[in-house]
């Protein structure tokens, strides 16, 4: 059994209680870090640690902390990203449902690290059981002395709040957060200033995903140097898969960092397979935003090395052959899937989603929605895969905020390694309406990927 | 219930501003603009969907501008800008859930209720639609029901013709 640092105490029946909690070791972490430590040390030891932002991005989280900005005479802030939208990802709302009291210690520890006497937990708005799950966690922990005022009488305050979101994917995107705390519409700044710098209310502030500050928890607990003992090179410690599509036991798994894929699809452990028997076509590993792989490039880098779950080797090869860990939604796709339905039907979420403020976001994405959409429904033409490729190219890096990268990047991944199915669907329309192009030729592309390398 | 102009007379009850008192001391002095989306939330609890007068109301409790309200209130796919069924089913319609069957479940909804998308029943009992990816991809297909935002995961058209029962049961 691979070593579980945050989920590792889930199945104790009243775990989502303080009294439970605490029984089993919870707020050591609060303890340790306000009685024993100094808010730098907690940030050194969170820099020792090599934890990288659960998020999406995978930035190192000790290293944004200690850009925070901290002028005289001015609130901080640390935000928790609750938003949770990324198609493909669950686990916040898993650990929130069933370990809320984790999150609750994680944010106390990361906001006296910060300086943080006020910090919020942006939670998306449709997660309203969730909202109502840390309130109540807030409030059995200020009953004993965690948060309010001179916490465990080390002299130092924190108000704790939930704020629930409207229903807006975009909202993720940490500027458009910010907007969206302040009661506006989530449209995202332009960087810079950065928000370590100028945040929520213009006052320096960090966001951080859920599981980036439950994280904070065992590094505080065992020590950096313990937590970067766990995982595979960079990629540090366990992280949080959301499994999900045609596997025989999808679901949330805390896996540590370096575990094959392979291992994670197929064994008992994890997914248990692909459901009914049939075979894998293809993977989106990190949320719908990364880029998607044919079963045999996500099974194996194009260099024959076993793909492994860690930031590095799911983007081995680059977006040629690789992809991205992102968010840790891992999606499965069996052999009858349509890819091109897939990747119309992730076209109309980012355009649904786009927030408007930009013309190659905006425009852009309600063009590849249309072409797809008449390419799945039998009336595309054989340019339309030419003119999805240039309509990605021309959003990806042009626009405000990274949703335009994650627009185009599907549309492009999926024309990059299955232009074939798209020609099918165009010179097959009847037959395409009907039945699914099926496995074809993907269950062994490796040779041919090649080619279109050396090409 | 379905009438815009019955609204007009809106006012919120005693309970429902101490609620709003009590979100807006979560902000800096001055700052209590962000309390609009908490409001909005509670606002639509209360009346099952926001109206103009609402907002109108939202801005003047909140001292900011009727557009600030409406600017918002219209970005956030949560907020109904029109009266819904007393139910209604938002089914997850995005790709991890379509590919174990969630436009299936749409199409029965649609056949069950006998409406098309965003429409009301004719007794203004339910609606539906899709909304994208609710966080639950590896229980799907799901479906949730507001105010409280109940979770049902895992549908079959045998679930669901038992739930819109179960619903029916509770009017
Ligand atoms: C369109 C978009 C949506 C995002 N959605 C989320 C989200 O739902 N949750 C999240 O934690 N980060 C999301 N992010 C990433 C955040 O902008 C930010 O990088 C993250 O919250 C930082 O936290 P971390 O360093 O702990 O990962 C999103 C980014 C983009 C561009
Ligand atoms: S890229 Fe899209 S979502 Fe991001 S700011 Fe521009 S229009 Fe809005
Ligand atoms: S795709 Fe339906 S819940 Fe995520």
């Amino acid at each position: 059994m691979a070593r579980k640092l945050l989920l590792g105490n889930i199945n104790v029946p009243g775990i989502h209680t303080f009294d439970v909690y605490r029984q089993h070791g919870g707020y050591r972490a609060v303890e340790k870090a306000l009685k024993t430590m100094t808010p730098d040390a907690v940030v050194e030891e969170v820099k020792t640690s090599g934890l990288r932002g659960r998020g999406g991005a995978g930035f190192p989280t000790g290293m944004k902390w200690s850009f925070l900005a901290k002028p005289e005479g001015r609130e901080r802030y640390l935000v928790c990203n609750a938003d949770e939208s990324e198609p493909g990802t669950f686990k916040d709302r898993y650990l929130m449902t069933h370990i809320p009291h984790l999150l609750i210690e994680g944010m106390i520890v990361s906001s006296f690290a910060l300086g943080a006497k006020t910090s919020y937990i942006y939670v998306r708005g449709e997660m309203m059981p969730q909202i109502r799950i840390l309130e109540r966690a807030i409030a059995e922990a200020k009953n004993a002395g965690f948060l309010g005022k001179n916490i465990l009488g080390s002299g130092y305050d924190l108000e704790l709040y939930v704020q629930p979101g409207g229903g807006a994917y975009i909202c993720g995107e940490e500027t458009a957060l910010i907007e969206s705390l302040e009661g506006k519409r989530g449209n995202p700044r332009i960087k810079p200033p950065f928000p370590a710098i100028s945040g929520v209310w213009a006052c320096p502030t960090v966001v951080n995903n859920v599981e980036t500050i439950a994280a904070v928890v065992p590094i505080i607990n065992d020590g950096g140097e313990e937590y970067a003992k766990v995982g595979n090179g960079r990629s540090t410690g366990t992280k949080l898969i959301s499994a999900s599509g045609n596997l025989n036991k999808p679901g949330v798994y805390e896996i540590e960092l370096g575990l094959p894929v392979e291992e994670f699809i197929y064994s008992e452990e994890y997914c248990g397979g692909i459901a009914n028997g049939k075979r894998l076509k293809a993977v989106v590993a990190g949320g719908s935003s990364v880029p998607i792989l044919p079963a045999n490039l996500i099974l194996k880098t194009i260099n024959g090395q076993p793909r492994l779950m860690s930031y590095e080797s799911l983007s081995d090869g680059g977006f040629q052959t690789g992809s991205m860990l992102g968010s840790g939604g891992f999606i499965a796709f069996d052999e009858d899937q349509c890819i091109v339905r897939n990747t119309w039907n992730f076209a109309r979420f980012y355009h649904h989603e786009s927030c408007g403020q930009c013309s190659p976001c905006r425009e852009g994405t309600g063009w590849m929605e249309k072409v797809l959409h008449n390419l799945e429904n039998g009336h595309g033409k054989m340019s339309d895969i030419d003119l999805l490729v240039d309509v990605s190219k021309k959003i990806e890096g042009n626009t405000i905020c990274p949703l335009g990268d994650a627009a185009a990047w599907p549309v492009a991944s999926a024309i990059r390694h299955f232009r074939d199915e798209f020609e099918w669907h165009i010179t097959n329309s009847k037959t395409a309406m009907e039945q699914n192009y099926g496995l074809a030729n993907y269950a062994d592309p490796l040779p041919k990927l090649e080619e279109a390398i050396q090409n | 219930m379905l009438s815009v102009t019955e609204h007009k007379e809106i006012e919120f009850s005693a309970n429902l501003i101490s609620k709003f008192e009590e979100i807006v001391t979560r902000y800096p002095e001055g700052k209590q603009k962000s309390a609009l989306l908490p409001v909005l939330h509670l606002v639509q609890a209360e009346y099952g969907w926001i109206s103009p007068e609402a907002m109108d109301k939202i801005a003047a409790f909140l001292q900011i501008q009727a557009i600030e309200v409406y600017e918002v209130a219209t970005f956030y796919t949560m907020f109904f800008m029109r009266p819904q069924g007393k139910f209604v089913l938002e089914v997850c319609r995005t790709g991890p859930c379509c590919l174990v069957g969630a436009e299936k479940i749409m199409h029965h909804i649609e056949k069950t209720l006998g409406v098309k998308e965003g429409e009301v029943t004719a007794d203004g009992n339910f609606s539906w639609r899709g909304v994208e990816c609710l966080a639950a991809c590896g229980m799907a297909p799901v479906l949730q029901i507001g105010p409280e935002y109940t979770f049902y995961e895992n549908l079959t058209e045998d679930s669901v013709d038992k739930l819109i029962e179960n619903l029916k049961n509770k009017i």
